[in-house]
């Protein structure tokens, strides 16, 4: 009973404590901001295919990610992708150069602890549960996949 | 006006994210997580393919598209290669993405230190 109204009391505390965001302004900075990640994007694509022109489309996306991926990497580094996150949020997380930001992040910020139980352990604590269960769902879609193609 | 349809279903996906973070409080691992599942769902029933011929980088570019190839991968692998393909689509086809993220990562690790706060 106690701890509950302890509870009660620690939860009004951490209520009244977090920064609250204003959702309308996020709703509108992520939406442009996650719509000009996805221009750039694009146009790189564009530019790819521009260039060489006997390239597939799909090893252009390929080459497309890696080099937002590569962009997002240095940006974190330097700091600046972390400023457009706390602006963007959802904006700077949902595409894939968040997913980046999330291995480069903590990968420099544990580099005192050492390269390897640092930089290497800490680098998938964001990315790990994604490419888990990203490649459990893609097995088992797989061998359903397998499975419905016997008959 | 191809850009401009990528810019807008772009921004509509990652603002569904950012509701997602208002309205549920979820972390950005959580978030991640759901739209890569997204992406393996559309894939699985053959729904990313229009959206992505149409949306462009606007769906590929958000972590959805790497959800999609990751399931478009295997399933392409199990009709070239059989069951076998099941396990080893997945990351052929998304090999790239992870091995550019792991890389450039520990490369810029190796080179910066975190900013003191």
């Amino acid at each position: 009973m106690k701890n509950q109204q302890l509870n009660e009391k620690y939860n009004a505390y951490v209520e009244a404590r977090i920064p609250k965001t204003k959702p309308w302004p996020s709703l509108f900075n992520s939406f442009w901001v996650g719509g000009v990640i996805c221009l750039i994007g694009q146009g790189i694509n564009d530019l790819i295919l521009y260039l060489f022109p006997s390239m597939a489309q799909q090893s252009a996306w390929a080459w497309t990610l890696i080099i937002i991926i590569g962009i997002a990497s240095f940006l974190t580094a330097i700091g600046v992708y972390d400023k457009i996150g706390k602006f963007a949020g959802g904006g700077s997380i949902v595409p894939i150069t968040g997913f980046s930001n999330s291995i480069a992040s903590p990968a420099i910020e544990f580099k005192h602890e050492g390269i390897i139980y640092g930089t290497c352990v800490k680098m998938f604590t964001i990315a790990g549960p994604v490419i888990v269960v990203g490649v459990v769902a893609s097995v088992v879609v797989g061998i359903i996949y397998y499975v419905i193609g016997l008959f | 006006m191809q850009y401009l349809w990528v810019f807008l279903i772009g921004g509509l996906v990652c603002m569904l994210g950012e509701v997602l973070i208002i309205t549920t409080k979820i972390t950005s691992a959580r978030i991640l997580v759901a739209f890569v599942l997204i992406g393996v769902v559309l894939q699985a029933f053959n729904l990313f393919e229009p959206i992505s011929a149409f949306a462009k980088a606007g769906i590929n570019v958000p972590i959805i598209g790497f959800g999609a190839s990751l399931a478009k991968g295997a399933m392409g692998a199990v009709e070239s290669s059989g069951l076998l393909g099941a396990f080893t689509g997945g990351l052929q086809a998304t090999a790239g993405g992870i091995a550019a993220a792991i890389g450039f990562a520990f490369l810029f690790s190796l080179i910066f230190s975190s900013k003191t706060k």
